[in-house]
């Protein structure tokens, strides 16, 4: 088989745009995949490890203030493994140079060691030494974002008291890989510690010696957290105890899983379809090449060439196609998904990473590309090999052509000759001119896939920061504070107008299904916190009744005009029933907002709020900056502004660079593909166009007629391409929906126009190539071999 | 009397596309004996290709009996024919047929590869006069030794027949009497059964025997008392 081995590697070089073509194709699909697994299993991993090694908790709570000999009793509550008994309070930071205000969570470390849950990993500098109460730890962000280093100082108000305070180390915790303050969306490191000091020095601050004020466990394999969860309630009840939660309820660890969940969503919804249509494409195109060898086939028969050996000639062939696009899509991939990991791990600053190998990954796309690809020449070889040699020498049987049009309309007179020859040959080999358009639409479609993300991450940001909230600032208080509090707000500098904002844990529930979220009381009018509908337009809060994010009717299974019970988690505990009267059109979380005084009344108590809602006169906002600073019922300002800023960086990372790859082998994928019907198409007609040229049409009328074939098919190829885009896109967009996140679809006009536009592009050029081979079209040798 | 080679009864072919059948074949009968050359002539669409064909095994027969020896070839599966091929028969096509992307060694070998007692490559190259051409590619060859090359891939695995279509169709007349001097060449020195389709009537003068083609029968069969040489041939 040495001759044959030698033609093999022949035809390759001959062939090698094509091959390499295909190859890409391949390496897209691969690649994407490579790329989407790789990276989360890294990332998970790197979770699982971080949390591991850094004895992150499991179960969470708050207390006004408990005894230390409680915790005793809590570490007896079956399951528990282990309980970290600690301080944790909110105070404003006055930080050197930086007028906005900041926010810094305290949190008290044992003296002279490590708290056995939550640990911290130390980046730089140590840990306080024992006894020494102004020696603080740091969060890295915090600190980068203020060029802190073990040595700087800034000033916090504790407990209504400045206090200087020294930066000795800047630490990480698996505990605030995001950390979000007081009344704001996103993490703003600039404005938001986390800061740890001897619990000495908070105890007596706090007036909290032999006290804790949060308490944290963790639980056995088997435990079952939420009894944990109940006894420990009703152990913390007495000292003021807010609802336990578990992690899924933990700020960070919920958004980080968030974060991985669109990961995920998006590793499980786009790459098995960039490869499946990576599959279906060097299928047919493979299919297609192998039937271009029709004639070859049929010699090496007449030879005495056994059909087993013709076949494993071809195989061999595809494997080596198959194989260079398996090796390009795995090292891409895995250095697409080393990228990702590494970018993700930035942006959440693990302190190391994982990374995983997947080889079945590897295996299984490999496996994947390669059967579809043997497939595809096996359906033409089966053809081809069952014919008599005699039959496969001789070029295929011309198709019948039909008439199109009634006989006495002459089509002639309408269409030029090139035109009618075009549409004879759609209309003579219907079954390749509709591969050639589904893989031209599958293009299409995999490239709205990947380009409508961000307009939709748009339309998100739309409705929540420029119909929704509108505040530009939200100023919110350590404690509930009555409702006077929105007057001296409002009577600071720079305030234009100020709405109170209550809110209250509450588990709600209908039937079995129950979720912990947070109740909003607003005044009726609201204007700066609005509500907005499912159809976008403000509402009106009714009197009574519930207005409830439309996620979380969905989840809940109600509708407008059920009831649901919903349990108070503050204050005096009872359980109530309430209907739900609006469906509200948001993003991010799941929440339920009431009339303002509504609420009050359900809580039994004179209206109060938590935070103030505020729209600032610009001017002004350092003179309110500084006011806020010196109030010590303030935890912190969000600022609506620094929020979006924030919010699209993360976008950045988490959406739109993920968006991108995409969208780059998308492209790659639609290149191939375009490239290939193109020449193959060439290959196919090779014969007929050289005896047009024998016969005396040029060059620009013979390539005339094959680009306005291959237009007319990328046309044709477009409206289905938009429908598959769509649908695409909506699979993508309900399967990224969560109960932090979740989008409106959107797919903009411009989205269907650039992907359109991509693929005509790369029409375009194999229209080039296509030119180039028309000229060196030998005529003589093309009417005798195929070629 | 010879060895009988190739015998024929009652062969039919008929093709049928869409709604139109043409009958190709119309039951032939024949006898071919070892170490003939016959030539066969007849107007175009008169079944000569068609019986070559099945004669090589490359296609089937409709109806009728066709005997390879004792062997009954109309009885064969492909792959008793593909082993038929290859152990008994050579071809050469009226356009030659060659694979481009092999030099014209590479061609030979293609066939010699996959042969019980083949000669060299460069061996049966020899013997069509082309050593000097032996790592060209097709595309770098004329027409007449393009079809050399073929001859030479014909011969090379010594095959008992020999079985030509047109094979000087597409050459000039001093090219055709060179491609016809190699195949009378291998008759004299293998003893191969030669069969040889042309148009061009002067030919007939080198066969022992001339089967007249008409309408998917032999019309007449015409017996040479003596063959001429190609050298001799009034082209
Ligand atoms: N594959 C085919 N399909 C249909 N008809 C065929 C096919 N091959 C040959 N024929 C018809 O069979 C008849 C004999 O053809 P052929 O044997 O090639 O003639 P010759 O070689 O004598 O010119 C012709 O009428 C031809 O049109
Ligand atoms: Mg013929």
């Amino acid at each position: 088989m040495r001759t044959l081995d030698i033609k093999l590697f022949r035809d390759l070089v001959r062939l090698w745009a094509q091959a390499l073509a295909i190859a890409l194709v391949i390496a897209g699909g691969v690649s994407t995949v490579v790329l989407a697994v790789g990276s989360l299993r890294s990332l998970e991993e790197t979770r699982i490890a971080y949390y591991e090694r850094h004895q992150f908790a499991d179960v969470f709570a708050l207390v006004r203030r408990a005894p230390k000999t409680l915790l005793t009793q809590i570490a007896e509550i079956p399951g528990v493994a282990a309980v970290q008994g600690r301080i944790a309070k909110l105070a404003l930071l006055d930080i050197p140079q930086f007028s906005e205000p900041a926010t810094g969570l305290f949190i008290s470390l044992p003296e002279d060691r490590q708290p056995a849950l939550n640990r911290l990993y130390i980046r730089l500098g140590r840990m306080p030494e024992p006894g020494r109460g102004d020696e603080v730890v740091v969060t890295e962000g915090f600190a980068k974002a203020h060029a802190f280093r073990p040595g700087s100082h800034f000033a916090a108000i504790l407990n209504g008291r400045k206090r200087d305070l020294v930066v000795v180390g800047i630490a990480l915790s698996p505990e605030f890989i995001y950390a979000i303050g007081p009344g704001d969306r996103m993490p703003d490191e600039r404005r938001f510690a986390i800061v740890w000091m001897s619990e000495k020095a908070l105890a007596s601050v706090y007036n909290l010696d032999g006290a804790f004020s949060s308490v944290i466990l963790s639980l056995m394999r088997d435990a079952s957290e939420g009894e944990v969860i109940t006894r420990l309630d009703a152990l913390l009840d007495r000292y003021g105890g807010q609802a336990a939660y578990g992690r899924e309820d933990q700020t960070s660890h919920a958004f980080l899983e968030h974060g991985l969940d669109m990961l995920r969503n998006m590793s499980r919804t786009l790459p098995p379809i960039f490869l499946l249509v990576a599959a279906f494409l060097i299928n047919v195109t493979l299919s297609r090449i192998v039937a271009l060898e029709r004639e070859q086939i049929g010699l090496l028969k007449a030879l005495g060439y056994r059909n087993a050996a013709v076949a494993w000639h071809y195989i061999k062939f595809i494997v080596v196609i198959v194989t260079i696009g398996v090796v390009i899509g795995s090292a891409a991939g895995t250095w697409l998904g080393t990228f990702v990991t590494e970018m993700y791990g930035d942006f959440y600053r693990f302190p190391f990473r994982v990374f995983v190998q997947s080889s079945d990954v590897y295996v299984a796309a490999a496996a994947l590309s390669l059967g579809a690809a043997i497939v595809g020449a096996v359906r033409a070889l089966r053809d081809i090999v069952t014919l008599p040699p005699a039959v496969a020498m001789q070029p295929p049987a011309p198709p019948r052509f039909r008439r199109l049009l009634p006989a006495n309309f002459a089509i002639r007179n309408v269409l030029s000759q090139p035109a009618v020859m075009m549409v004879r040959n759609i209309s003579g080999h219907p079954i390749r001119a509709m591969f050639t358009i589904a893989g031209m639409s599958l293009a299409t479609g995999i490239l709205i896939a990947s380009l409508f993300l961000n307009g939709t991450m748009e339309a998100l940001i739309d409705v929540t920061y420029f119909l929704s909230d509108r505040q530009d600032a939200t100023v919110s208080f350590v404690e509930r504070r009555p409702l006077k509090a929105v007057n001296q707000i409002a009577r600071l500098p720079g305030i234009l107008a100020a709405e109170p904002f209550r809110e209250v844990p509450v588990r709600i529930r209908n039937g079995n299904i129950d979720r912990r979220i947070m109740i909003s009381g607003r005044p009726r009018d609201a204007d700066l916190n609005r509500i907005i509908d499912t159809d976008l337009h403000p509402v009106v809060l009714p009197e009574a009744g519930l207005a409830l994010s439309s996620w979380l009717v969905h989840i809940l299974g109600t509708q407008v005009g059920d009831f649901v019970e919903i349990d108070l988690l503050e204050g005096r505990r009872r359980t109530v029933s309430l209907p739900v009267t609006a469906l509200v059109e948001d993003y991010f979380g799941i929440q339920g907002m009431m009339h303002f005084d509504a609420l009050a009344r359900l809580m039994r108590e004179a209206p109060a709020v938590n935070s103030v809602s505020v729209s600032l006169d610009a001017n002004e906002r350092d003179r309110f900056y500084d006011a806020i600073k010196s109030m010590p019922t303030v935890s912190g300002v969000a600022l609506q502004r620094v929020s979006l800023a924030n919010f699209r960086d993360a976008l950045a990372v988490l959406v739109t660079t993920m968006a991108n790859i995409y969208i780059g082998l998308a492209a790659v994928i639609a290149f191939g593909v375009v490239y290939n019907s193109a020449r193959i198409s060439l290959s196919e007609r090779a014969r007929e166009l050289a005896s047009l040229r024998v016969l005396g049409f040029t060059r620009g009328e013979v390539l005339r007629i094959l680009l306005l074939e291959l237009a007319v098919l990328t046309l044709l190829a477009q409206p289905p391409g938009w429908a598959i885009g769509y649908g695409l896109a909506w699979t993508l967009q309900t399967k990224m929906a969560g109960e932090l996140m979740r989008t409106r679809l959107v797919v903009e006009h411009s989205t269907y126009v650039l992907a359109s536009a991509m693929v005509i592009a790369a029409a375009l050029f194999s229209a080039l190539v296509v030119r180039r081979r028309i000229n060196q079209l030998d005529l003589v040798t093309v009417l005798k071999t195929r070629d | 009397m010879a060895d009988l080679v190739f015998s024929a009864r009652a062969l039919t072919k008929t093709y049928t596309s869409g709604e139109t059948q043409v009958l190709a074949l119309r039951a032939l009968d024949l006898e071919i004996f070892a170490g003939e050359v016959v030539v066969l002539l007849g107007p175009s669409g008169s079944g000569k290709s068609t019986l070559l064909n099945i004669m090589g095994g490359l296609d089937h027969a409709t109806s009728g009996q066709l005997f390879f020896r004792d062997q009954e070839l109309t009885n064969l599966d492909d792959r008793g024919l593909t082993a038929y091929r290859r152990q008994h028969v050579g071809f050469v096509f009226q356009f030659y047929n060659l694979i481009p992307s092999l030099t014209a060694y590479e061609n030979v070998a293609l066939v010699t590869e996959i042969s019980d007692h083949p000669m060299r490559p460069d061996e049966a190259l020899a013997l069509v006069g082309l050593e000097p051409r032996v790592h060209h590619f097709p595309a770098q060859l004329s027409g007449g030794e393009q079809q050399r090359v073929a001859i030479a891939r014909a011969i090379a695995k010594r095959p008992d027949v020999l079985l030509c279509d047109e094979p000087t169709g597409a050459l000039d007349s001093k090219t055709g009497i060179r491609v016809i001097e190699a195949l009378l060449g291998i008759n004299a020195q293998l003893g191969t059964t030669v069969l040889i389709i042309t148009h061009n009537a002067s030919i007939q003068d080198v066969a022992d025997r001339v089967l007249f083609f008409a309408d998917g029968q032999i019309s007449r069969v015409h017996k040479n008392k003596a063959r001429r040489t190609a050298a001799e041939l009034v082209w």
